[in-house]
């Protein structure tokens, strides 16, 4: 028999397939990615589980389907002084077979969901759990570690195999809060008490990202969740809750008086041992930007927007004997102080112009609060 | 001038009143064929902007870190394709299948209510041009389509404290917009309900009406239902954004997800109702190409029911990751489930429908075949979003993305292809060419799945919907730019049709009044059809009343037992 037309049809089902294979393959090189088939906590392995259990049954369903869809197609195509196919309306058992069999995949389906959606926040963990109040700004997150006395701000550090509650509060519109390697995403409303439940079981460095939109900078609202070994997190804890120390270096000496005259960076940001006596200050209340304690022990920059290393932004004396930065574009920190407006548009450091001699005082202050 | 014989050797000569002049025929129209062709064109352009919109997306989001749009422009870009192609080309164009198809295929010789139906039209006209014009003023919607509380707030209290969420005209012309366009809706929607239930040919009774017909009831159903809804919704908005009222407000005792709540009770039977249609355009055009009748007509036709009642029960898993009782989760997860199984069941139909058949390729068919192969996979991944701990992790990502994509372009814009290959011939009398046509399913099939079948894995590699830009280290670079490539495949798909479209009209091919052999009435009347639409109106004994005038012998009411 000859089936020209057959081969035209499996020709683009060839190129088809390939395509839809080679995207997987290109999935699979994403290494870097937040990938939530990658998990590394039990909540997202749950989740995860739940994946390739609906893939395997999607994958059969739709070659299945596919494949009758395709064969009809093939099998019954026109064929030249063919007679009238008989005239068939239906058929009463073969309805309800089809009605039947799906819905038995569907029910499978159905009660996967249901057992592990209510067994999704049971997990166990070491020591005590750790609470955290989260709060959703335009467009950063604040972690503030209710129980131990500390706010980070887009650092979100925990101890790995540590139960983690979170509650998520909004001071404005609805954010949601993901961290796709740890657990999915519940949403942050504002009047609501939301909260989640997770925890890492692998150390390592994992994306949060706001999954709500929330307006003009919804793309740069993610954060950092670092998951460290027990030892490491405790000595981190215990830094974190000093106050900031003072400054030596004479140029970070003159970054903290430009952060702290009146009408300058402390207008908007706190410090615990500048203008915070602690981080439950109710002064705190009053800024709208991150709390900068410990901003030298942190790499993101305003929701991930920018990154930086202290040795990317080394501070070195330049021809007229002014404290500089040594590579202004490979250092995130001096980009954001030199036009926070170009590299964020929007957002609420509205600050005026700062010469290259502050901005590099300001970088060795910053750097300094470790 | 119009010049008139009134009696021998002497003429009667006046000015054209304007209705007898081209443009004024069309404008003063009130021919539910005239009035559907303006709803297809005037949709077709809309569906022009929002692909332009959609493909300057796509170049934004081509490479990481693009630099073709500005953050603000992206989102009103972003919020304007959803907005312009859901209420501005798959609401008009389907209602201007109907308004075309359902009176011809009824044996009917207008609608129930011809200067309503006209007003339902030009309502839609402004409405749409209403929404556009925001962006002449820099200010077009940028809430997102489903504009959500409290972000779709003025200036001040829109959340525990006061700051800034949408100020400016943005959100204002989204609300008026909608509130328009539910006026014609709901127009339109009385209109049908009254058309199929009392102009229906002698015979036709409920159970012998096309599925086109029984969809287009269902739907028409569904929008008087659920409109009231999202009108409430809008006015509710409005008020709080002039005067001074705080529904949505959580620091002034509203709640946001009241918002959600009255949104997607209208938004979730909203899909169905971009659906619906389609299914029944697939339903009457399947049998003809494979030359027998639909397979399980009433289940095709009652599974439709039963998803537009069920489709007012599922709003909630949009909003599964709220923070809802978990009880209340289970409840939405089920009804999503069950939801899937009547659409599976009109899916076996119309495989079988194809089975046993005698498939003749056309491109009409070819949609429609293709319209089955896409719609099963955003039926499938839809699955996967009602499993909701999942959906937890992939909601609000480019999996969402690529499922609605899966629906709406893959489902609803292959049928409605399909319907116009179909149906073009009735409408101007000329086919429309065959190879151009094959040409553009093929390129379309291709740029969809090149297009939206990435968006499952960024989603899975977690990548968020509604960002306007995205770093380039996160393994996320490819497949944009796949979607990227696919979406430019896409648009020449649809030039090609442009193309198709013009020189048709030149010089097609003489269609003939019934040019596949269907079995439906619009087919026995000319094409296209006189104003009167059919000389005698015709009296029905079967589902297929045409194939019964030209099979007298073999009849269906002669064979056939309903």
């Amino acid at each position: 028999m000859r089936m020209p037309k057959i081969r035209g049809v499996k020709r683009w089902i060839t190129i088809i397939s390939a395509i839809l294979l080679s995207s997987i393959l290109l999935a699979a090189c994403g290494e870097n990615s937040p990938s939530i088939i990658n998990p590394k906590g039990p909540v997202a392995a749950k989740e995860s589980g739940l994946f390739w259990f609906i893939l395997v049954v999607a994958t059969i369903v739709f070659v299945a389907v596919e494949g009758m869809l395709i064969y009809s197609m093939v099998r019954f195509r026109e064929r030249p002084n063919a007679p009238n196919p008989r005239q068939i309306h239906g058929n009463n058992a073969i309805e309800l077979a089809w009605t039947i069999a799906p819905s038995i995949f569907l029910f499978a389906v159905l009660i996967g969901t249901i057992y592990t959606m209510f067994n999704l926040s049971n997990i166990s963990g070491q020591g005590r759990t750790i609470e955290i109040k989260v709060v959703a700004h335009q467009w950063w997150w604040e972690f503030d570690y209710t129980n131990d006395n500390i706010v980070t701000a887009d650092e979100l550090v925990v101890p790995v195999g540590t139960v983690i509650h979170t509650t998520l509060e909004s001071e404005n519109v609805i954010h949601s809060f993901w961290i796709p390697q740890i657990t999915g995403k519940t949403d942050v409303v504002p009047g609501h008490a939301n909260d989640k439940v997770f925890s890492a079981d692998t150390a390592g460095t994992y994306r949060g990202i706001c999954t709500e939109y929330c307006g003009l900078q919804h793309a740069h609202m993610s954060f950092e969740m670092r998951a460290l070994p027990q030892a490491e997190y405790v000595s981190w804890l215990h830094n974190q809750q000093n106050a900031a120390a003072t400054p030596t270096d004479p140029n970070a000496v003159a970054g903290e008086k430009i952060f702290s005259t009146s009408g300058g960076c402390v207008g908007c940001h706190g410090i615990v041992g500048v203008d915070l006596k602690s981080f439950s200050d109710p002064a705190a209340k009053l800024k709208v930007g991150p709390n900068l304690t410990h901003f030298g022990s942190r790499t993101s920059i305003a929701g991930l927007v920018l990154m930086w290393k202290p040795q990317d932004c080394v501070v070195v004396t330049d021809s007229s004997g002014n404290p500089a930065i040594q590579n202004p574009s490979g250092c995130g920190l001096y980009q954001w102080l030199h036009d926070p407006q170009a590299v964020k548009p929007g957002n609420d450091m509205l600050i005026g112009k700062l010469s290259d001699t502050q901005i590099a005082q300001l970088i060795a202050y910053l750097e300094s609060l470790q | 001038m119009a010049t008139r014989t009134i009696g021998e050797g002497v003429s009667l000569t006046r000015r054209k009143s304007f209705s007898e002049t081209y443009i004024g025929g069309w404008i003063m129209t009130i021919d539910h064929k005239k009035i559907g062709i303006m709803y297809m064109i005037t949709a077709f352009f809309f569906f022009l902007i929002g692909g332009t919109e959609a493909l300057l997306v796509r170049t934004q989001l081509a490479v990481p870190d693009g630099k073709v749009l500005t953050a603000e422009i992206y989102n009103q870009v972003f919020t304007m394709h959803g907005t312009t192609m859901i209420f501005l080309f798959v609401m008009p164009m389907l209602t201007g299948f109907g308004n075309y198809v359902v009176p011809l295929m009824i044996g009917a010789r207008d609608m129930a209510f011809p200067r309503l139906n006209a007003f339902g039209y030009w309502v839609v006209l402004f409405g749409g041009m209403f929404l556009s014009i925001s962006f002449l003023f820099g200010q077009a919607p940028n809430a997102g389509w489903f504009n959500y509380a409290p972000l779709n707030e003025l200036t001040t209290g829109c959340g525990a404290t006061a700051v800034t969420c949408t100020p400016g005209l943005n959100t204002d012309f989204w609300a008026l917009g909608i509130l328009m366009l539910g006026v014609s809706s709901i127009a339109g929607s009385l209109n049908f309900v009254v058309t199929i239930l009392r102009l229906r040919a002698p015979g036709m009774t409920i159970n012998r009406m096309p599925l086109f017909t029984w969809m287009v009831l269902v739907t028409s159903f569904l929008l008087l239902f659920a409109l009231p809804s999202v009108t409430a919704a809008s006015i509710l908005l409005l008020l709080d954004r002039h005067i001074g009222t705080h529904f949505f407000q959580a620091g002034a005792g509203g709640d946001p997800l009241l918002w959600q709540h009255l949104f997607w009770s209208f938004g979730h039977p909203e899909v169905y109702i971009l659906i619906l249609p389609a299914f029944g355009m697939i339903s009457d055009i399947l049998p003809v190409f494979s030359r027998k009748p639909i397979f399980g007509y009433t289940f095709v036709a009652w599974s439709g029911v039963a998803i537009g009642f069920l489709s007012f029960t599922v709003w909630a898993h949009h909003m599964f990751a709220v923070g809802l009782p978990l009880v209340a989760q289970a409840f939405f997860a089920t009804s999503t489930t069950l939801i899937a199984i009547p659409t599976a069941v009109k899916v076996f139909n119309w495989i079988a429908t194809i089975y046993g058949g005698k498939v003749r390729f056309t491109a009409s068919m070819l949609f429609a075949v293709g319209f089955i192969a896409m719609f099963l996979i955003g039926g499938l991944n839809g699955v996967a979003l009602a499993v909701v701990p999942f959906d937890y992790q992939v909601t609000d990502t480019y999996f969402v993305v690529s499922h609605l994509h899966y629906v709406l372009f893959g489902g609803t814009v292959f049928a409605v292809f399909g319907g116009i290959f179909y149906w073009f011939p009735k409408m101007s009398g000329r086919l429309l060419n065959e190879r151009l046509g094959k040409a553009q399913f093929w390129l379309m099939l291709i740029g969809v799945n090149l297009t939206f079948f990435p968006m499952h894995i960024l989603g899975l590699l977690g990548m968020p919907r509604r960002v306007y830009t995205y770093a380039g280290n996160l393994g996320w670079n490819d497949l944009n730019l796949m979607a990227t490539i696919g979406a430019f495949i896409i648009a020449v798909s649809i030039m090609l049709f442009l193309w198709n479209f013009v020189i048709t009209l030149r010089s097609g091919e003489k269609a003939g009044d019934d040019p596949w052999d269907a079995f439906t009435l619009e087919w026995d009347t000319s094409s296209p059809p006189k104003p009167y639409n059919f000389e005698v109106v015709p009296t029905v004994r079967s589902r297929r009343p045409f194939y019964d005038k030209k099979n007298p012998e073999i009849a269906d009411w002669k064979t056939a037992t309903h």
